[in-house]
C-alpha cells in the first residue's frame, strides 16, 4: 500500500511543479522539462500501482520488470529488430515510397490521370489495407519478403496522394515565370515543381514511417519465421510472458520514433525555406 | 454533364485500369497451377483455355473479381433471400460484429478525445505536458499491442466486444485530440476579444465560439478516426477468432488457403470503410451547410 501512497504523492508534487513551470515564460528548458516530468510521473504511477495493489505480473508487469527483461534479452530483441525493421519495414518503405514518387511524376504530365488517381488514391488510403497481409504472406512466403510487400502496399497510396498534391503546389505566377524563362518541362520540374512539392512529399514520408512499422509487425501475425517483433509479440502473449511483450513494444516505440525523427531531420535540411521550418 | 466528363470519366478510367490489371494478374499468378493440372492430365492448354481456367480455380492465388463478387453475393444477398442473414456463415453477421466494435470504439474515442482537447486548450500545464506525448505516440505502432490488449482483457474476464473496441478507441482517439485542439484554438484574436467585450465566461466562450468554429477540424479528424477505428477492430479480431468478425474471417481464410474468402472479407471491409467515411462526410456536409461554413 505504501507504494501506491508514494506514487500518488509523487503525482501531486510533479503536477504542482508542472503548474509552476507552465506559468514561466516558454523556453527550451520548460518545453522539455514539463513533458519529461509528465512521462516520469506516468511511469511512477504505473510502478506504484503495480506494486501497491499487487497486480498480477501476468496482467501488467511493472516498468522496472520490463526494463530488466529488456536489458537481459537484448540479443533476441536485436535479431527481431533486424528481421522486422531493417529487412521488412525499411526495404518495403524504400520500395513503396520510391515507386509512389515515380508514379506521381509519371502521371504528372496528364491532368486526366491525376484527376482519376487522386480520388481513387484517397479512397484506397482510407481502406483497411492491412487486410492484404494474409494474401501477401501467402504469395511471398513467410520470410521478410512478404512483410516488405505488405509495407509497399500500405505506404504506396498515402505517398502517391501526397506527391501528386505536392506537384500541384507551385502557383500560376511561378509557373508562368518558368515559362518566360523558356524552361523545358524537365527543367521546370527540377528547379521549381519538385522543390515546391517537398513539404508535401515529406508529409507523406512521415505518415508512412508509422504505417511501415505497423504493416511489418501485423503481417507477422499471419505467419513468419521464428524471429521478428510481430512473431515474438504473438507467441509471448500466448505464453503470458507480458514483460517480454512490453520490451518488444518498447523497441517498436523507440524504432518508430527514431525513424520518424530521422525523416523529420532530413525534412528540416531539405525544406529549410518553408515557413513551418523557419524560426522567426 | 461537365462534371461527368471532368471528374467521373478519369475515375472510371483508373478503376477500369485496376480491373484490367487484376484480371491480368489473375492469369499470371494462377497459370502455374493451371499448367500443372494440364501436365498431369496430359493435355496442352490453348490460350483461351488457360485464361478460362485461371479465372475459375477453386483455390486460386488471386481470384478474379467475378469470383469474389460471387462469393460475397453467396454470403450476403443469397443468405438474406433464404432468411439466414445472421447465420454464422454470412458476411453480414461477421460485418455486424466488426461494425459494432468499431462504432463503440469510435464513439468512446471521439468523446474522450474532445474532452481531452477541451482540457488542453484551457490548461497550459496540461497542454505542455500531454501534447508532446500525444504527438510522439503517433509515431509508435500502436496496432502492434492489439493482440496483447485482447488476450489480457480476456484473461480478466472481458471478452467479445470490449477489448476490440478499446483498440478502436485508442486509434480514433489521437486524430480527434490533435484535430480538436487545433479547431478549438482556431477562433482568432478579434473573435476572442469580442467574447471578452461581452463579458462571456470561459464556458460561454467554449459553447458559443470555440465549439462551433472547431467543427470543420472535428469532421476532418472524424473521417480519419473512423477509418482507423475499423482497422483497429479488424486487427483486434486476429488473436481471438472464435467470436467471428471480418478479421477472424481473414485469418481463418489464411489458415485454410481460402483465398476467395479472404478477398471477400477484405472487400467487405473496404466497402464498410467507404460507407462509414461517406456517412461522416454527409453529416459534415449537412452540418457545415447548416452553420454557413460550407466552402
Amino acid at each position: 500500500m505504501n507504494w501506491a501512497v508514494f506514487a500518488l504523492g509523487f503525482w501531486g508534487v510533479a503536477w504542482w511543479i508542472n503548474l509552476r513551470l507552465a506559468k514561466m515564460p516558454r523556453s527550451r528548458v520548460t518545453s522539455f522539462a514539463i513533458p519529461a516530468l509528465f512521462g516520469i510521473t506516468l511511469l511512477v504511477l504505473w510502478e506504484g500501482a503495480v506494486r501497491g495493489f499487487g497486480v498480477n505480473p501476468v496482467l501488467l508487469p511493472a516498468p522496472s520488470a520490463i526494463a530488466v527483461r529488456f536489458a537481459t534479452s537484448i540479443p533476441i530483441l536485436w535479431t527481431d529488430f533486424a528481421q522486422t525493421f531493417i529487412k521488412g519495414a525499411l526495404s518495403g518503405y524504400l520500395i513503396g515510397c520510391g515507386a509512389a514518387f515515380l508514379t506521381a511524376i509519371a502521371v504528372d504530365r496528364s491532368p486526366f490521370l491525376q484527376k482519376g488517381l487522386l480520388p481513387v488514391g484517397n479512397f484506397v488510403a482510407a481502406l483497411p489495407i492491412i487486410g492484404m497481409a494474409p494474401i501477401l504472406v501467402m504469395w511471398f512466403g513467410f520470410d521478410w519478403q512478404s512483410k516488405s510487400a505488405v509495407v509497399v502496399v500500405m505506404v504506396f497510396f498515402p505517398m502517391l496522394v501526397n506527391t501528386v498534391q505536392g506537384l500541384q503546389a507551385s502557383d500560376h505566377m511561378q509557373r508562368d515565370l518558368m515559362h518566360t524563362y523558356g524552361a523545358s518541362y524537365p527543367q521546370a520540374l527540377m528547379r521549381l515543381r519538385l522543390p515546391a512539392a517537398m513539404p508535401f512529399v515529406f508529409n507523406g514520408l512521415k505518415i508512412c514511417t508509422t504505417l511501415a512499422l505497423i504493416g511489418a509487425i501485423v503481417a507477422e501475425f499471419f505467419g513468419s519465421p521464428i524471429k521478428g517483433m510481430g512473431f515474438r509479440i504473438s507467441t509471448e502473449v500466448g505464453r503470458l510472458a507480458l514483460d517480454m511483450v512490453w520490451a518488444e513494444i518498447a523497441v517498436a516505440a523507440l524504432a518508430g520514433s527514431a525513424f520518424y525523427g530521422c525523416v523529420a531531420m532530413i525534412e528540416k535540411a531539405v525544406t529549410f525555406w518553408h515557413p513551418s521550418q523557419r524560426r522567426g | 454533364m461537365i462534371w461527368l466528363r471532368s471528374s467521373l470519366l478519369p475515375i472510371l478510367t483508373v478503376v477500369a485500369a485496376i480491373f484490367v490489371l487484376w484480371y491480368a494478374g489473375a492469369v499470371g499468378l494462377n497459370s502455374k497451377w493451371a499448367y500443372d493440372k494440364a501436365n498431369r492430365a496430359g493435355v496442352t492448354l490453348s490460350f483461351s483455355e488457360l485464361v478460362a481456367d485461371t479465372w475459375s480455380q477453386e483455390k486460386p492465388k488471386l481470384p478474379g473479381p467475378h469470383q469474389v463478387a460471387a462469393e460475397i453475393w453467396k454470403t450476403t444477398g443469397a443468405m438474406v433471400l433464404r432468411g439466414k442473414a445472421f447465420s454464422k456463415r454470412s458476411l453480414i453477421f461477421h460485418g455486424w460484429i466488426t461494425l459494432s466494435a468499431t462504432m463503440l470504439g469510435f464513439v468512446l474515442g471521439t468523446g474522450f478525445g474532445i474532452l481531452l482537447a477541451i482540457g488542453i486548450v484551457h490548461n497550459r500545464a496540461m497542454d505542455m505536458s500531454v501534447m508532446p506525448w500525444v504527438i510522439a505516440s503517433q509515431t509508435i505502432p500502436i496496432l502492434a499491442i492489439a493482440p496483447m490488449v485482447v488476450v489480457v482483457m480476456n484473461s480478466i474476464g472481458f471478452s467479445g466486444l470490449v477489448p476490440k473496441s478499446i483498440i478502436s478507441m485508442y486509434l480514433s482517439f489521437f486524430p480527434v485530440v490533435v484535430g480538436m485542439t487545433k479547431g478549438l484554438r482556431s477562433p482568432d484574436a478579434m473573435q476572442m476579444d469580442q467574447m471578452r467585450t461581452w463579458n462571456a465566461s470561459k464556458w460561454q466562450t467554449l459553447i458559443r465560439l470555440r465549439l462551433p468554429s472547431s467543427m470543420p477540424y472535428l469532421f476532418t479528424s472524424l473521417k480519419v478516426g473512423i477509418a482507423a477505428s475499423l482497422v483497429g477492430a479488424i486487427v483486434g479480431e486476429l488473436p481471438i477468432n472464435q467470436d467471428g468478425g471480418l478479421g477472424a474471417r481473414m485469418l481463418v481464410g489464411s489458415y485454410y488457403s481460402q483465398t476467395i474468402q479472404i478477398w471477400s472479407a477484405l472487400l467487405t471491409a473496404a466497402a464498410l470503410a467507404a460507407v462509414l467515411v461517406g456517412i461522416v462526410g454527409l453529416v459534415q456536409g449537412a452540418t457545415l451547410k447548416r452553420m454557413g461554413m460550407a466552402r
